[in-house]
């Protein structure tokens, strides 16, 4: 068997030239062979690539869709994030047990399946969802899951499945990104301006990142081209992951050709020649559609050498897929990431803009941001911030999901509040909105005549609705489970507290939680949010320490009186002694 | 000559060369910013967060965050204080530390911490997580029980040693300290007399056969707090 893995990640690592800053692809494609990662190719392919073992084993365990187990024929993915388990997902999920035989985490004694959960997948208008083998299934109900899991075990092609359709939802085009565009028009208007022109122009557009941070666009790609090294990148950052966020994979599916325009203007003013696209693993079914665009658009001239036959101005984009990491998201942990290793966060400064990608200067900017930078090149600075408010020029996609009659993507104009979205939406009677995904705010009925833009209520695109007849509480601590899960593990406040954080809460959601369990989590949630290394961690107590603020009555509600309550049962912890000594416990009073 | 910058600290003025960090300042004029996961002769590792500040308000770790004229920084408030035991204290409820039984008692740089930061005793829950020990290697134990995941043995051994022996595995709460080999540290080339054999801050990487050996009242820590040897500078 030695032999023969040799043989397999010889050529793999062959492939991809034997470059230690590809093994993420390497390591991706060895998976695809073997079907997991046996200890004896986490041994060879440091050999191969002259690295340290560990290295690998450092990359490889770091990502949730590498599997160190042999994995069936057939992955299902079934996602279990708060939106989908709104939607049935745990009724699915206990018919997939019962179909196939197995639980969650378990391969079936015939190598032919495997069952695992996954986080949101970007399917939560149309959950609860999976991914078989990355091609999404949507819309799933228990009823459908025996015929499912009969076809896939017969070895038919999940495609072939009624349910691997993935519909589009966009609810409400807008002017900016689902407006209809020319091929090439924003790339020729670039080109007829200088690199500081162009930027220049973006600057007077104001318009600001699209990932939910809302830094200035134009001054990110100011530094980065005033920035000295010897290449400079930019980076598309597709890895969009906050749950209840599906926005990216509308306008990867509807208009590519829109982002690629993007990038390749900001490759002309940042003066890169190599543009990278992060695309999550959960989107790999996209990636077909996405090559056929950029082979469409170099042999059109708009890639390639001499885009638009300006001499020297060469410039070409390649996608990354990631492995499944929520953190990825991250711009730092991205690049990280597209250099083959975990995807850890980086202190800052240097900010990514002096040292990014291989060390050299690199803008990453959002889907979205990419495609307002293309549609300013072709309509003017002055056409964009028409649109919007004052400090939040252009339009925003929000993927709406939860508890309303028509989720979707929306392009909205910034300025918007929370009460009309949710008119749009058919979400009236709304219990609580959570926006911006868990990392932003869970906000009550109180605050619904705010407004969505950086000066009020900044979002990356996730609104999800609660209905009245939600636990929302029990939703929080989902929440906090994701970022349980998500966390990197590289500092301290964000590995041990959101963990600790989660038992504190499932405690008080137990009902043996005091009024002092209630001002330790406060605490700790604080203590995460101001001592944290990057944003995940920065935002990963979010969901309990705004509905703390928001939504008090309802953790009030769950404390008893006493001053202290034990977390756990006495019986319980004595039984085992017990059983072993013979004797039985005091008869509490 | 390079030109002298002006900072403050908890309100004391002091100076600092472009290009120093703000931990490596402090340091220099006998301020003590709270510190784990760094070690001087290694790059800062940005993993324990204990040396956070804030930086004209906003918080920033001081081993990796740089001057700048006019900066005027909060260290050792009640504020920051009362977010760095929080922080203590979860390392000790994270992992399983015994410090009675723990033959790094007294020479703990965790331990020390605790009391230096006043941590009476963990109000969070105990997550009593067991954790693998190795003992395969001759000379040393890897007792991961006391583990604080503050990488310096990683970036010891990698940048002073060249080896490589250590690194990370997995992610989250899960995250541990793997060693460069298919099961165990005895078939890597670490070495006693490794750099990265003498830099843990606790007592998850122990000598073999030398329990105890310096007795309670001449140990690191039973002189002075952690941190007094910046401070008498």
């Amino acid at each position: 068997m030695t032999e023969n893995y040799s043989e397999i990640i010889n050529e793999v690592v062959e492939q991809f030239g034997k470059d230690r800053s590809r093994l993420m692809d390497i390591t991706r494609a060895v998976h695809a062979k073997l079907g997991y990662l046996p200890e004896e190719a986490i041994g060879l392919i440091p050999k191969a690539l002259g690295i340290h073992r560990v290295e690998v084993r450092d990359m490889a365990s770091f990502y949730a869709f590498f599997s160190r187990e042999p994995q069936g024929r057939t992955v299902i993915r079934l996602c279990n994030s708060v939106v989908e388990r709104m939607k049935g997902a745990d009724a699915v999920a206990k018919a997939f047990e019962k179909a196939a035989g197995i639980k969650f985490g378990q391969t079936t004694a015939d190598g032919m399946l495997t069952l695992e959960y996954t986080a949101c997948i970007g399917l939560s208008d149309q959950a609860p969802a999976a991914l078989v083998n990355g091609t999404p299934l949507t819309n799933l109900c228990p009823a459908d899951v025996p015929a499912i899991v009969q076809a896939l075990k017969a070895g038919k092609s999940p495609r072939e499945l009624p349910q691997a359709r993935v519909d589009l939802n966009l609810r409400q085009p807008g002017p900016v990104i689902f407006a209809p565009m020319q091929r090439g028009a924003a790339v020729r208007r670039a080109l007829n301006m200088s690199p500081e022109e162009v930027i220049k122009e973006m600057n007077a557009s104001r318009v600001r990142g699209r990932g939910g941070a809302g830094f200035p666009t134009a001054m990110k790609w100011d530094f980065c081209r005033k920035a000295e090294g010897g290449a400079h990148y930019i980076v598309c950052n597709a890895d969009e992951g906050e749950p209840g966020t599906f926005k990216d994979r509308v306008i990867l599916a509807q208009c590519p050709d829109l982002v690629f325009e993007g990038m390749t203007v900001a490759g002309y003013a940042l003066g890169a020649v190599e543009g990278l696209v992060y695309l999550r693993a959960e989107y790999e079914y996209l990636l077909p559609s996405l090559e056929q665009c950029l082979a469409k658009r170099r042999s059109l001239g708009l890639l390639g050498e001499n885009i638009c036959g300006l001499e020297g101005f060469n410039f070409d984009i390649r996608i990354q897929l990631g492995a499944g990491a929520y953190v990825c998201g991250e711009e730092s942990a991205l690049i990280e990431s597209l250099e083959g290793k975990r995807g850890a966060p980086r202190d800052r400064p240097p900010f990514p803009v002096q040292k990014g990608y291989k060390n050299e200067p690199t803008a990453v900017n959002n889907v979205e941001t990419l495609c307002c930078a293309a549609r300013i090149m072709e309509k003017g600075a002055a056409w964009f911030n028409a649109i919007g408010t004052k400090d939040s020029t252009g339009t925003k996609l929000v993927s709406v999901s939860g508890d309303c009659e028509k989720p979707g993507v929306y392009e909205i104009q910034y300025g918007m509040s929370v009460d009309a979205l949710l008119q749009l939406v058919g979400g009236q009677n709304a219990q609580a909105v959570q926006m911006a995904g868990p990392s932003g705010q869970c906000l009550a009925p109180k605050d619904f005549g705010r407004s969505i833009c950086f000066e009020d209520l900044p979002t990356g695109g996730s609104v999800i609705v609660f209905g009245p007849q939600r636990d929302v509480l029990e939703c929080m601590h989902q929440f906090l489970e994701f970022f349980v899960e998500e966390s990197c593990g590289w500092c301290a406040p964000c590995r041990a507290g959101t963990t600790l954080m989660c038992k504190m809460v499932e405690k008080v959601l137990e009902g043996k939680g005091t009024r002092n369990d209630l001002r330790q989590i406060e605490t700790l949630g604080n203590t995460i949010k101001t001592m944290s290394r990057c944003g995940l961690g920065q935002t990963a107590a979010n969901p309990i320490l705004t509905t703390l603020r928001n939504f008090s009555n309802l953790w009030d509600a769950k404390v008893r009186s006493e001053d202290y309550v034990a977390p756990f049962d006495l019986k319980k912890a004595l039984q085992e002694a017990c059983a072993v000594t013979g004797q039985k416990p005091h008869a509490e009073e | 000559m390079s030109q002298q910058l002006k900072i403050v600290i908890d309100g004391k003025e002091i100076s600092a060369g472009p290009g120093q960090t703000i931990m490596e300042a402090a340091d220099a004029a006998g301020i003590y910013i709270p510190r784990l996961c760094f070690h001087e002769g290694l790059p800062p590792g940005g993993h324990c967060r204990l040396c956070t500040v804030k930086v004209n308000g906003r918080p920033v770790s001081a081993c990796t965050f740089p001057v700048a004229e006019g900066q005027v920084i909060e260290n050792a408030s009640e504020e920051m204080t009362a977010l760095r035991r929080k922080i203590v204290e979860m390392l000790f409820c994270e992992g399983n530390h015994y410090c009675p039984s723990c033959e790094a008692s007294g020479n703990c740089e965790l331990q020390a911490m605790a009391y230096r930061l006043g941590l009476l005793n963990p109000q969070l829950p105990y997550l009593r997580k067991p954790r693998e020990l190795d003992a395969s290697h001759k000379d040393i134990y890897v007792d991961r029980n006391r583990c604080i995941l503050c990488g310096r043995c990683v970036r010891a051994s990698k940048l002073l040693d060249g080896k490589t022996v250590f690194g990370f595995e997995g992610r989250g709460i899960n995250k541990r300290v793997a060693v460069d080999a298919e099961r165990s540290l005895n078939e890597t080339p670490f070495s006693v007399t490794d750099q990265a054999a003498k830099i843990c801050p606790t007592g998850c990487l122990t000598l073999k056969r030398k329990g105890w050996a310096i007795p309670v009242g001449q140990r690191a820590f039973d002189k002075g707090p952690i941190g007094a040897d910046i401070e008498r500078k």
